[in-house]
């Protein structure tokens, strides 16, 4: 068969390939269409709408008449520039985000390397160290608040008894306990996702160097840091990423552990007061559209940086 | 030399000491919360150091109040668990559906405009749930999905399709196109390859995509909280301890008895697959 194929013209063996290329062609699209029609329901067109939202003077119920023909207006963009609780959010979102994602890949990255030689116990270490990721946040969120109870929180009972406290503290309702707490907290929770990468990237990770530089007398210190994170470098620029972008937006766990009190009231929990305490869409709509514009300046800043000192 | 000694030495000790300290943070409040979902509410209140009590100490009395019915004096957990394994199990089959042939085309075949779909499937995965939560509630309302079970399994599609895509293409991308190719020419179809050789082979990989997105979709809380806070027959396991958490007089230990019964069933599917699971997520991690 194949013979027959080959001895064919030069025209006849090209129009055969479009033939298959345009069979791909429709195949490939029934095969990603579905979830594409999907994604663009429940993602794309949603962004879009919170753009004309955020132009529009719209509460619900104008929304639920008008749908898109409310009249466009600056006001959403002017009010929430201008509203000191704003900018305050943004302070309060930036170091959270921060402190938590150099938090939480430091100590994952610490974890993997303490981890990285073979011991007994190892793998059921490993599988627990997991458990604060996949565990239900809204689980792990009360059983802290639990915890940390001024009254009968077991950390506060430790306190007072052993370390001399006068009374409890308030970790989650005073400043400024609550947002070094629902950053710790937020540490806790997702050291080990960057615990996964860096095991992974480790094991992957040729010897044959590290080797060499014992061979040269070079100490454990020194083997960490000129030869082990040099090369872990691409995981921590994909990490910190990840964590920049998932936490700069991160809602539930400040809600369920403070409710934004305190002063740890963040971009995500204003939103979604301004969205249902006073249903004022136009202002949630602005709000997301500045915080997503502020996120997309410090990831396009990040990577700048990142290219600029991998390119010296 | 010495100073390589005495860090080794040192190094070894800082080791073990800082795995009991970590182990000890990550396990205990797992530890307190069953514990504590098993004494009774005063023991608590008089003797909060108690973390190991007394066998006759314990009681089952909280589980059965948490997972009878209002109607029987209890909270309805058990309502709370079936409404959240619907929209789970829901969820995850239909986000399976659409993932597994898309990502099998997204890695082996060109057609008109799939460079731009990988781009997108990135740039979705980027995007934050609060600044979609905004259209897709007011839409959801506006089309009559908004409170409805049917909706939020819907919405948790957004939520676990990107990662799923992720997932399943970084396994797709190892194996082989060549046993496509050989099987084309034998004159089967692309689904007729997808179904019968790729599916078969990516398996542990795609139970373990569908059990990551379960526990995304079991797990999930603001849309839940946007969607249903005003229809208590219909509120999810994150939903329902949250209301709990929010009326006065409910006590602590019921609290804690929810958390563990939401808990268990997840740390149970992460058992199975652990090992799948990390795998997966971490699939192109070693080369950047």
């Amino acid at each position: 068969m194949t013979t027959t194929v080959d001895t064919r013209p030069a025209g006849a063996r090209r129009s055969r390939r479009t033939e298959s290329e345009r069979r791909d062609n429709r195949a490939g699209w029934s095969m990603v269409g579905p979830l594409v029609a999907i994604v663009t329901m429940v993602i794309v067109i949603p962004i879009l709408w919170t753009f004309i939202l955020s132009f529009q003077d719209a509460r619900y119920s104008d929304v639920a008449r008008n749908g898109l023909a409310n009249p466009f207006t600056l006001d959403n963009y002017i009010d929430t520039l201008t509203s000191s609780g704003f900018w305050e959010s943004i302070w309060v979102t930036v170091v959270y985000t921060v402190c938590t994602t150099i938090g939480s890949i430091a100590l994952g990255y610490i974890a993997a390397l303490a981890m990285r030689d073979r011991f007994r116990g190892r793998g059921i270490m490993r599988a627990a160290f997991l458990l604060p990721y996949v565990a239900p946040v809204v689980a792990t969120a009360y059983v802290w608040k639990t915890m940390l109870n001024p009254q009968y929180g077991v950390i506060n009972a430790m306190g007072v008894e052993y370390l001399g406290w006068d009374q409890g503290i308030d970790f989650l309702g005073r400043e400024p306990y609550a947002l070094a707490t629902v950053i710790v907290y937020e540490i806790w929770r997702y050291f080990p996702f960057a615990f996964i990468f860096f095991a992974a990237a480790l094991t992957g990770l040729s010897r044959d160097v590290e080797e060499a530089a014992l061979v040269d007398g070079a100490t454990p210190w020194q083997k960490f840091w000129h030869v082990i994170t040099p090369q872990m470098m691409p995981v921590i620029v994909l990490l910190t990423l990840l964590r920049m972008v998932m936490t700069f937006n991160k809602f539930d766990d400040i809600y369920l552990l403070t409710g934004g009190a305190a002063g740890t009231e963040v971009a995500a929990v204003r939103v979604y007061d301004q969205l249902t305490g006073s249903s004022d869409i136009g202002a949630a709509s602005a709000n997301s559209v500045i915080l997503a514009i502020i996120l997309a300046i410090g990831l396009g800043a990040y990577m700048k940086i990142t290219k600029r000192m991998s390119a010296s | 030399m010495t100073m390589i000694s005495f860090q080794t030495t040192l190094f070894r000790v800082l080791k073990w000491v800082f795995l009991a300290l970590l182990a000890l943070t990550v396990i205990f409040p797992f530890y307190y919360m069953v514990v504590m979902s098993f004494v009774p509410i005063q023991d608590l209140l008089r003797e909060p150091l108690t973390l190991v009590p007394e066998i006759q100490q314990l009681t089952v009395e909280t589980y059965r109040q948490v997972v009878a019915p209002e109607s029987e004096g209890g909270f309805g957990f058990a309502r709370f668990m079936r409404n959240s394994a619907v929209v789970a199990t829901a969820a995850t089959l239909l986000t399976m559906v659409l993932a597994i042939p898309a990502s099998y085309a997204m890695t082996r075949m060109r057609f008109a405009g799939s460079k731009k779909i990988g781009a997108l499937f990135i740039a979705v995965y980027m995007f934050p749930q609060i600044i979609i939560a905004v259209p897709v509630f007011v839409g959801f309302q506006i089309l009559g999905l908004g409170t409805s079970l049917v909706g939020l399994t819907i919405a948790y599609i957004a939520l676990t399709v990107p990662v799923s895509v992720h997932m399943l293409r970084s396994y797709l991308r190892g194996i082989p196109e060549s046993i496509d190719e050989a099987a084309m020419i034998d004159g089967a179809t692309r689904w007729q390859i997808m179904r019968k050789i790729t599916v078969p082979l990516a398996m542990p990989t795609i139970i373990s995509t569908a059990l990551y997105s379960f526990m995304i979709a079991w797990n999930e809380f603001l849309f839940a909280l946007l969607f249903l806070s005003a229809k208590p027959e219909l509120w999810t396991v994150s939903l329902g301890l949250t209301r709990l958490a929010d009326g006065q007089e409910v006590s602590r230990t019921i609290l804690m008895a929810g958390s563990v019964l939401i808990t268990a069933p997840i740390i149970l599917l992460y058992g199975l697959v652990e090992r799948w699971l990390t795998e997966g997520l971490t699939a192109g991690a070693e080369k950047g």
